[in-house]
């Protein structure tokens, strides 16, 4: 028969493992979610989701012909066992059955992020991320000739496009400066992979990374409807807006800006 | 020779099933073979049929996600054949693990290591329900993240980068520090497996008026608590943490333990009158 202390006691011990364990256990792991330069295969859900989902069976690394995936080893600080891919080492060859997502027994990879309503499934909708030029360091910009990021684009001239730039050190030639249309852009890679200089000028990001939001204060006034966007706007302060004595007399106290 | 292979044949079987299953793994991810695709988490049969870890769509769901259908198929089918059949069977007739955990303990014998640290064989079903606490606050699985069962299955299919540290860690903590460490005292996914094999059918039968007491099978058996009829009397080996390793079947030499099987049925009347 164990007392009640000795009973008391085995649960604070229970617990004080318990907890420290845990706590260990959780910080171990929870820091995936602030894992932000991965780039995931074709079709992958929001990342969040994602990391819940994938059930690391790498089914698709299997099913991918070109070994561009990879599943996640302890040393590479992505969430152990989930796919990668790296486009300066190997690009993702955009398959047109896309067999990586097809694959996915977890729903981590989803057939439906590849499909738009007016177009069907395809590879193009891919999302896996967004290529963004390093202006300084491609030497397109410089007005060495170079289209390498341009041919290698499987989306030529819908996800880069040059922008012919007369080049002002010579006068009389143009440079070709290679621009990302971010609608079109899948981040598969093949421009980072193809790119020439050592460290690549063109490199692809995560979507969320690389895209800015302008939010709702801004319109378009020359659009039609864009002005309806304002109305999105979630009014606030209002309590504030009516105290408008204490906004002007706040200068005129001395005793507040002398405490 | 024949005699011997007879004395091993479980053993011979078991490393069999383990090499085919790993040997088909590795055939479908590099041949392109279509009989067993994936890994140990999960997995596709034929090409048809989904095959799933249930301890991991649980953490799944744990951490907030509703598993897809094919997931959830696969680990019900899952589910229902360890359940049926012996749910701890999975560590010692598939689980490469049992492999690692074995040359250990090989390795503590041959050294002659005595180990001092004495761990509670409860702790994995603590870690079994703190996995899931945690899968829930973190909204990431959260044994499959450090899993290293996992690790080492993935590793061998699709290369194991740092992962063989975990292995070896893991491997010199069964031989120095704990016997039967990992599998015998800390697997939550051990853990979870006999629980879903309560009520299974293919179970190790003991009988007490062959037995000698030579106490043999005490010294092979890696969970030896589930031995507690041993010479005492004739029955089934109740505790679903017994693996069905039949290790014990071959260390006796009297006969005295056997594979059998019983009614599920019977078993839940049994424990109705016990309580």
């Amino acid at each position: 028969m164990t007392s009640r202390r000795e009973v008391i006691q085995k649960l604070f011990k229970g617990a004080a493992l318990a907890g420290t364990g845990g706590l260990i256990w959780s910080t171990a792991t929870g820091k995936h979610k602030s894992e932000e330069l991965v780039l995931r295969p074709p079709g992958a859900i929001s990342k969040e989701k994602f990391l819940k989902a994938c059930i690391k069976c790498g089914q698709c690394v299997d099913a991918c012909p070109y070994d561009t995936l990879k599943l996640a080893q302890p040393e590479d600080k992505i969430l152990i066992g989930t796919p990668y891919f790296t486009p300066r080492e190997t690009p993702c060859y955009m398959c047109t059955n896309y067999p990586c997502t097809e694959v996915c027994p977890s729903g981590a990879l989803d057939l439906k992020k590849l499909t738009r309503r007016e177009t069907g499934t395809s590879i193009d909708h891919a999302e896996m991320g967004l290529a963004v030029v390093h202006r300084e360091s491609c030497i397109a910009f410089w007005g060495i000739q170079c289209d390498a990021c341009y041919r290698a684009c499987p989306l030529m001239e819908k996800a880069i496009v040059l922008d012919f730039k007369k080049n002002t050190k010579t006068g009389k030639h143009a440079n070709l400066q290679p621009v990302v249309m971010s609608d079109a852009c899948t981040g598969c890679g093949a421009c980072e992979h193809a790119c020439v200089t050592e460290k690549a000028a063109i490199r692809v990001l995560p979507r969320e990374i690389a895209i800015g939001e302008v939010g709702d204060h801004y319109i378009k006034s020359w659009e039609e409807n864009d002005e309806e966007r304002i109305n999105n706007i979630q009014e606030t302060g209002t309590e504030k807006d009516t105290d408008v004595e204490t906004a002007l007399d706040y200068l005129n106290k001395d005793e507040e800006l002398f405490d | 020779m024949t005699l011997k292979i007879n004395k091993y044949k479980y053993l011979v079987a078991r490393r069999s099933i383990q090499i085919t299953v790993l040997g088909l793994f590795l055939a479908g991810n590099y041949l392109g073979w279509e009989v067993l695709r994936g890994n140990y988490s999960s997995a596709r049969l034929f090409g048809t049929v989904p095959l799933s870890d249930p301890y991991a769509i649980l953490q799944i769901l744990a951490s907030g996600f509703i598993a897809s259908t094919d997931v959830l198929l696969g680990g019900i089918i899952i589910l229902v054949i360890y359940g049926l059949v012996n749910g701890r069977m999975f560590c010692s007739w598939i689980c490469l693990f049992n492999i690692v955990a074995d040359t250990a303990i090989w390795s503590n014998k041959r050294l002659g290591i005595t180990t001092q640290l004495r761990l509670s064989r409860k702790i994995r079903y603590g870690i079994l329900v703190l996995s899931l606490i945690l899968s829930a606050i973190i909204g990431i699985s959260a044994f499959e993240a450090i899993s290293p069962v996992s690790i080492l299955h993935r590793g061998l299919i699709f290369g194991f980068g740092a992962g063989w540290a975990v292995i070896l860690a893991i491997f010199l903590f069964d031989v120095a520090v704990v016997k039967y460490g990992w599998c015998g005292h800390l697997c939550p996914l051990g853990a979870f497996y006999s629980f879903i094999g309560r009520f299974s059918v293919l179970k190790v039968k003991h009988s007490k008026e062959k037995c000698t007491d030579c106490l043999k099978c005490f010294d092979v058996c890696h969970e030896v608590q589930v031995l507690d009829i041993i010479g005492k009397k004739t029955g089934i080996i109740q505790s679903s943490e017994c693996t069905n390793c039949a290790r014990c079947i071959e260390a006796c030499d009297d006969e005295a333990l056997f594979f059998t099987l019983r009614s599920p049925l019977k078993q839940t009347t049994k424990k109705k009158q016990l309580s």
